[in-house]
């Protein structure tokens, strides 16, 4: 490869990097707009033509703020656990395509990538609460690390049945498998699962239990404060826009639809099952602790068994 | 393959990007961020009370047996993956194979839930 290759390569790895960082941006805007209306009030629509401008001007304010460390907290890790958060959110948009074309890296073990990655996100809020020096944090940290390791197992099961269907782990096969017929009609279990594992992993109500303020002030970030909390709430965000990006590619078809460009079908997409979280965040209250773990293990966990094999037994059946 | 450049690398560059906003966000925070803190604001936040002692460092060994059940379960379901792959070409034989796998999966977390290792009280 000449050196222009790489230059308009790293262009291109840069123009989606900015585009992943600006819809997290503005997905923190969207939800905040959508409870306002939930709640029928307006939400923020000041900054700028219709609030627009909000998501930049709570960056420059977040900057500002005081850039506190709590006494006796391990310094370094307090530091490192934010950039652990997000940067391991991130890097899982490596493999997500927007479309055939448009993708940092079209690996044929995307999937596994994905869940070697997410797995590393456990890192930053349990050691985020390990080192604050402060027992709400500790708490937090614990159940939310809890929370999560339970969540995976059905989350990761949840797509051995597109894994099956697709018969590829790379995201682009994974969509291509999708031409005809969506997932979401062959995999309604599937499907399911997939959305209430994932909302649990992004830690949307009703499985906020990480920071249910009620309790645990406000969990693994209750003594973060400016742009380390900032880096925080970026990665919550880069994770539901995850989520609604892999929602959409595994179960919706992703970019498969008649008329529009690729990239616009899938963001459409995206925007819709976002949509639809906020309004589960909008409807739901919080669930108990023990309530939460039991159903991962007892109902989902079954029931991702139960679909896989139905699943794999029919596609051998029919093949 | 795409980008003129190879997977690997291109995830690497991406990687980079990642860190180094991140890095980036932190550093120009700490430089402009307001300062010196007034004093107080160091504390551990516990609603404006002194705290009376450090946080434990002792937590339930019920944490300790989720994260157990985890690395089983998630072991597992990566070579779950790898025969979901080619499960197609596997046929009868592989099916039936995995199954068998499967349900000793099943088996140990049967043991485990009436064990009670599932309850959270």
């Amino acid at each position: 490869m000449t050196t222009t290759d790489i230059l308009w390569g790293v262009l291109r790895i840069v123009l989606i990097f900015s585009a992943v960082m600006g819809l997290v941006a503005y997905m923190t805007l969207m939800e905040r707009r959508f409870l306002g209306f939930f709640q029928l009030r307006l939400g923020p629509n000041r900054v700028g033509p219709g609030g627009l401008l909000q998501p930049i001007a709570d960056g420059i304010k977040l900057l500002f703020k005081e850039d506190m460390t709590v006494s006796h907290a391990n310094r370094f890790w307090f530091r490192l656990a934010p950039a652990i958060a997000l940067v391991s959110v991130l890097a899982c948009f490596a493999v997500v395509p927007a479309s055939p074309s448009i993708v940092v890296a079209d690996i044929p073990v995307a999937v596994l990538y994905l869940l070697a990655l997410s797995s590393l996100g456990v890192y930053g809020i349990l050691l985020a609460g390990w080192s604050s020096n402060n027992k709400y944090s500790l708490l937090g940290g614990l159940r939310a690390a809890a929370q999560l390791i339970s969540y995976e197992i059905p989350l990761a099961l949840s797509i051995v049945g597109v894994l099956i269907l697709a018969g590829s782990m790379s995201l682009v096969g994974i969509v291509k498998a999708q031409e005809g017929l969506w997932f979401v009609v062959k995999q309604p279990l599937g499907f399911l699962l997939f959305l209430v594992c994932v909302s649990a992993e992004t830690n949307r109500t009703p499985f906020d239990l990480l920071e249910c303020e009620n309790e645990l002030v406000a969990g693994y970030q209750t003594e973060y404060s400016s742009m380390k909390f900032g880096l925080f709430y970026m990665a919550e965000y880069a994770h539901i826009l995850l989520a609604s990006c892999l929602v959409s590619l595994f179960f919706l078809g992703g970019w498969n639809g008649p008329l529009l460009p690729a990239p616009l079908w899938l963001l459409g997409k995206v925007f819709f099952v976002f949509a639809l979280f906020i309004w589960v965040r909008a409807t739901f209250p919080r669930v108990r602790y023990d309530q939460l773990m039991g159903f991962s293990w007892k109902v989902l966990l079954p029931l991702a068994f139960v679909n896989l094999m139905v699943t794999a037994a029919l596609t051998v059946a029919l093949s | 393959m795409c980008n003129g450049m190879t997977p690997s690398l291109s995830i690497f560059v991406f990687l980079l990007l990642a860190a180094g906003s991140a890095a980036l966000i932190l550093l120009v925070s700490h430089g402009v961020g307001r300062r010196p803190l007034t004093p107080g604001k160091d504390v551990p936040y516990e609603c404006g009370m002194p705290p009376a002692d450090r946080p434990s460092t002792q937590f339930p060994i019920r944490f300790y047996k989720m994260a157990l059940l985890f690395v089983v379960f998630d072991v597992e379901i990566v070579f779950l993956y790898l025969w979901a792959v080619v499960v197609r070409d596997l046929g009868v034989f592989g099916l039936v194979e995995m199954f068998v796998f499967i349900a000793v999966l099943m088996a140990a977390l049967v043991y485990v839930w009436r064990k009670g290792d599932l309850q959270w009280e």
